[in-house]
């Protein structure tokens, strides 16, 4: 009868695809001494690429040692959750990649195996790390959970022919001279009334973004985001100082287009860039971007400061960005895992995979090689040495970014809107983010 | 409704309307598939200036699509079918039978709908996990916990509509077939569904669609070979740059066999929803 | 058999019925054979459904009465027990997270009474006019069923798209072809940020609407509108005072249901912001997510969602006993 076969057929598929269901699955976290399972994130343009990239050097590593590595690679939309997922039940990879402002609160979780005496001394000790990196595996004090993997740090990209043409000799290096510059940078081309070069760009809906700058500007103007005891200080005279100059760009200032207000990461920097509406940017690792739109008219310089000559927490020009590593405590092969961040972070998978992903080496050696020797690397590695410090190192940092990040995208969107942004404006804004901070968690 | 001369100016305005509303993101979607990434980045033109069909062709490559075709599928329809089937019988009983908890089983699945959604997410993978440990079935990265999740998603609704459409079919029909001799669950499987099958349609293409175009249970229950279309979609958009032509072509591909078996079904949907209906 | 037989279904559609209306149709011979019987009928979906809904649902109010965060996340079992904290600092008004609930909360209702007017209102209209047979009716029931088909995704990345302040399509209309506005707004921050999701959220949702409210529409027998139309009342009219009390049982369990889906709205404001929506336009379900998900802080989430659990259960309650006659509120 119809109905009956219908039915039949449909608990058929049913049962074969139980079937299919089962036999269709992944492994997890393996205890399974020949394998172990890594979770990458996302470096490359597209996450096949960075598969590609990764196989590679994975490849090198089971012919040395035999293991057989489990490759997933993770979009950012989703690392942070599965992380989550891993941590709460248990379940989860053995090797995995963090971004390195993640490293203090997943510290605080217990989850993650510290690096310290044999697992420290099996990737080489601290000292053959670049140190500024080294530091944002873990709270101070503390035995690091992670160790870097890759570095990255902000610098200003400028449009060479722009800087020419408006007879600017040399990139500013001070805050007042950038404000100055992008103001002479800022005009209306074409003569219809509409600017339509703008001196900077900028991605004022990244959340991360504007946290990165509220941070390096706060230190530059002598204040810090946290307190000693981790208390937020957000407050702090520097730190209002410091934002009301990034909202400035846009509002008083006028040198940021007021669409930038919407823009949500660097492509959208790299594209106004590339476009030639705007002269000036801040960036960690445009290059790829900037290749793809077969633009080459820029060069990079150090992130101004408030006098040429800072140094010390007042020299700050770039937090340590980067990616790092961790083995999961409840992995099943902790030996292997280790082992294989050891060989991811040798000095000559740092150079392949640095090289690979536009990202620079985490462990001084590998600046050796004659592909990190150009200037724009060599910047970014004077940079990451001597200017750069890491995100408040404290388990509520990811909450932090994430609520200041927001107040300065609304006071950016405020400002875009025609509105004026005054002191107090900022000042209140960033009280309420504190105050949010300290009823959570 | 009889209709008037200024019914039918009314209702060709009101259509037009509706019309051009459900068309513009369509259309949007549709030219933005065919253009060169330089042209989609700068500002939007209705009219293409070049066309081109590669984003169609990138697509398969930037992100392993057909790969995730295949998971999507799979994992979709088996939860359809499960779902409508454990829907029609417990609507069945809902609907025809008294018993114990009868009310309470239908509060109680109601009240599912009033809890976040989002809020599921982390105990389902804690309890996954435990099933997992205790009896060794692989939930979590497999087809089987997503299968799982999204026919009990769609459940609720399910059971609330079908309910009410078996007991609008008039009991004489079943007890026919019952004083034959078929018993109630061979006047169930005779008599109700078939005459229901456009109310099951119904639910079955809803429940079709929302396990599709699922995005957050997915991204924590999948795994690199388990990953449906809804995560892919998400790949085109990567922390460097989004490629807005790939991301539509895409969409229009991903959108393709909803839309596709949507169409073929909605001739039933309406007949049969509308059972009797008096033209 | 002929589909003729069956009567007007429309009114019954969507409610389930009194059970006590099914009980005449059992023989009292067979009753004690019978009691198994829906209960296996239920069992398969019962199982699912504590499984995946009750079970997590819960765990999750059990979390919010604990401290779950990154603390003490990796081993959840022994997390602190922390009674009423959780909801003490959510509801608190001087706690600036009850202040963001609050506003969330008012922000929702607000949203989910002009969407769910929206996209009934166009539901309404396409289910009417579509009702009488024309030629293209079957294309145009087709083209107005797309938006709900389309992933939710897709949909709102499109809009997404469009709402670009530079660059986007409803900008250049405006601004450029039509020249109704001077200066470009923006749409997915400040103010228009709100207008943005109601947009793209009623546009995703009428098509159910149109939905259900045409299927309930077919079963109007057309002599009732004769006969009214023969004694003189407008088409308005008949609207009015046929067609509206004749779907009442169907319309309000639309109306219920899509209130509850479209307050717990959570992917349309995700994907057009992100993990933080604007101020002016955060709606509860992203707020719920931004406190466990982005914080991992999942006491304070978890205190939230009880609320809103609470919350919703009265109001349905009410809106059911109210709207639904007595006997048909089984659900």
């Amino acid at each position: 009868m119809n109905t009956k076969f219908r039915w039949v057929a449909a608990l058929a598929v049913g049962a074969v695809a139980a079937g299919s269901m089962t036999a269709c699955s992944a492994s997890g976290g393996s205890g399974d001494d020949q394998t172990i399972t890594y979770w990458a994130s996302n470096q490359a343009p597209t996450v096949e690429r960075d598969a590609e990239v990764l196989q590679e050097s994975i490849d090198r590593y089971t012919e040395e040692t035999g293991v057989e590595v489990e490759l997933e690679v993770i979009p950012w939309s989703d690392l942070y959750n599965r992380i989550l997922t891993a941590v709460s039940s248990g379940e989860g990879p053995d090797v995995l990649n963090i971004g390195n402002t993640w490293a203090v609160s997943l510290q605080s979780s217990g989850a993650f195996v510290p690096f310290e005496g044999d697992a420290l001394e099996k990737v080489g000790g601290q000292d053959r790390f670049v140190q500024s990196s080294f530091a944002t595996g873990g709270a101070e004090g503390q035995a690091p959970t992670s160790v870097p993997l890759y570095g990255l740090a902000y610098s200003l990209y400028y449009n060479t022919a722009m800087f020419e043409e408006a007879g600017i000799t040399e990139p500013p290096a001070t805050w007042e001279e950038f404000v100055e510059d992008a103001k002479a940078l800022t005009k209306d081309t074409d003569g219809d009334g509409e600017i339509d070069q703008w001196g900077v760009t900028m991605a004022g809906s990244s959340i991360s973004n504007n946290a990165h700058q509220a941070f390096v500007r706060g230190l530059q103007n002598g204040s810090e985001l946290y307190d000693e005891d981790g208390n937020p200080t957000f407050t702090e005279d520097g730190i209002v100082t410091g934002v009301k100059q990034w909202v400035d760009l846009i509002g008083e200032d006028g040198v940021v287009s007021p669409s930038d207000a919407e823009s949500v990461n660097g492509s959208d920097m790299a594209a106004t860039f590339a476009e030639g509406r705007a002269a000036m940017f801040f960036d960690q690792a445009p290059g790829d971007n900037l290749r793809q739109r077969d633009f080459t008219d820029y060069a990079a310089a150090p992130v101004p400061m408030e006098t040429a000559d800072a140094s010390g927490l007042e020299g700050t020009q770039s937090h340590v960005a980067g990616i790092n590593i961790s083995v999961f405590e409840n992995s099943g092969n902790k030996d292997a895992a280790l082992d294989f961040v050891a060989h991811l972070t040798s000095d000559d998978e740092q150079q392949y995979l640095a090289e690979s992903f536009s990202a620079l080496p985490v462990v001084t050696a590998a600046y050796d090689d004659p592909a990190f020797q150009t200037e724009a690397i060599q910047l970014k590695q004077v940079t990451l040495e001597d200017h750069a410090q890491p995100m408040p190192l404290f388990p509520s940092e990811g909450q932090m970014e994430t609520l200041v990040g927001t107040a300065i995208k609304d006071l950016l969107a405020q400002a875009a809107q025609g509105n004026e942004v005054t002191e107090d404006d900022v000042r209140s804004a960033l009280d309420s983010a504190a105050s949010q901070m300290n009823s959570a968690g | 409704m009889i209709e008037t001369r200024g019914f039918k100016v009314f209702r060709f305005f009101g259509l037009a309307f509706l019309s051009f509303v459900v068309l513009v993101p369509l259309y949007v979607v549709l030219t933005t598939s065919i253009k060169p990434l330089a042209d989609v980045q700068g500002l939007f033109q209705w009219i293409p200036s070049r066309v081109t069909l590669e984003p169609y062709v990138q697509i398969w490559q930037t992100v392993p699509l057909a790969q995730y075709f295949r998971n999507s599928l799979v994992i979709t329809t088996s939860a359809t079918v499960l779902s409508v089937a454990m829907a029609v019988l417990a609507a069945y009983a809902l609907a025809r039978l008294r018993f114990r908890g009868q009310r309470s089983f239908s509060l109680v699945v109601l009240s599912t709908q009033m809890f976040p959604g989002i809020l599921f997410l982390l105990p389902l993978f804690l309890i996954f996990v435990q099933i997992q440990r205790t009896i060794g079935v692989q939930l979590t990265g497999s087809y089987l916990g997503l299968v799982i999740t999204y026919m009990t998603f769609s459940l609720p609704f399910s059971i609330w509509m079908l309910t009410g459409y078996f007991a609008s079919i008039p009991q004489e029909l079943e007890e026919a077939s019952m004083i034959d001799g078929t018993g109630r669950l061979g006047a169930l499987f005779r008599v109700i569904i078939p005459v229901a099958k456009p109310g099951i349609i119904a639910v079955a293409v809803y429940a079709f669609i929302t396990a599709w175009g699922e995005v957050l249970f997915a991204s924590v229950l999948t795994s690199k070979d388990t990953r449906t279309l809804s995560i892919g979609l998400r790949a085109y958009a990567s922390q460097q740059d989004v490629y807005w032509n790939q991301l539509m072509a895409a969409s229009v591909v991903v959108s393709l066999p909803v839309l596709i078996g949507f169409m073929l079904v909605q001739k039933h949907l309406i007949t049969g929803l509308s059972s009797g209906a008096v033209k | 058999m002929t589909v003729n037989v069956l009567p007007p279904a429309s009114a019954e559609q969507q409610t389930p019925p009194d059970p006590h209306q099914a009980a005449p149709l059992q023989p009292a011979a067979r009753k004690k054979k019978r009691s198994l019987l829906p209960y296996a009928l239920v069992a398969p979906a019962a199982i699912a459904e504590l499984l995946v809904h009750i079970v997590p649902m819960i765990l999750g109010v059990y979390i919010a009465f604990i401290t779950l965060n990154q603390l003490s996340i990796a081993n959840w079992v022994a997390a602190p027990f922390v009674g009423l904290q959780n909801f003490v600092t959510t509801l608190d008004p001087s706690s600036p997270i009850a202040g963001q609930l609050y506003g969330a909360l008012g922000r929702t209702v607000l949203f989910t009474v002009i969407v769910v007017a929206i996209a009934w209102s166009m539901g309404m209209l396409g289910a009417v006019l579509l009702t009488s047979s024309f030629k293209g009716r079957g294309i145009l029931r087709t083209l107005f069923l797309v938006p709900y088909a389309l992933p939710s995704y897709v949909g709102t990345i499109a809009w997404a798209f469009m709402f670009n302040q530079r660059d986007g399509a409803i900008n250049r209309f405006l601004v450029d072809d039509l020249g109704i506005l001077s200066e470009r707004p923006f749409w997915l921050l400040g103010g228009n940020s709100f207008w943005a999701i109601v947009i793209v959220t009623a546009w995703q949702f009428w098509p159910f609407a149109f939905l259900m409210l045409l299927a309930a529409l077919q079963n109007i027998p057309n002599d009732v509108y004769e006969a009214a139309a023969l004694d003189g009342a407008s088409l308005w009219k008949q609207f009015l005072q046929i067609t509206l009390p004749m779907i009442k049982p169907a319309n309000a369990v639309l109306l219920l249901i899509m209130s509850l889906w479209i307050f717990n709205q959570f992917n349309v404001p995700y994907v057009l912001f992100g993990p933080a929506s604007p101020e002016q336009a955060t709606l509860i379900s992203p707020l719920i997510y931004q406190q466990s998900f982005n914080n991992w802080n999942f006491g304070l989430g978890g205190a939230m969602s009880v609320m809103l659990l609470v919350v919703l259960l009265i109001a349905s309650a009410f809106y059911i006993r109210m709207v639904l006659p007595k006997g048909q509120h089984d659900d």
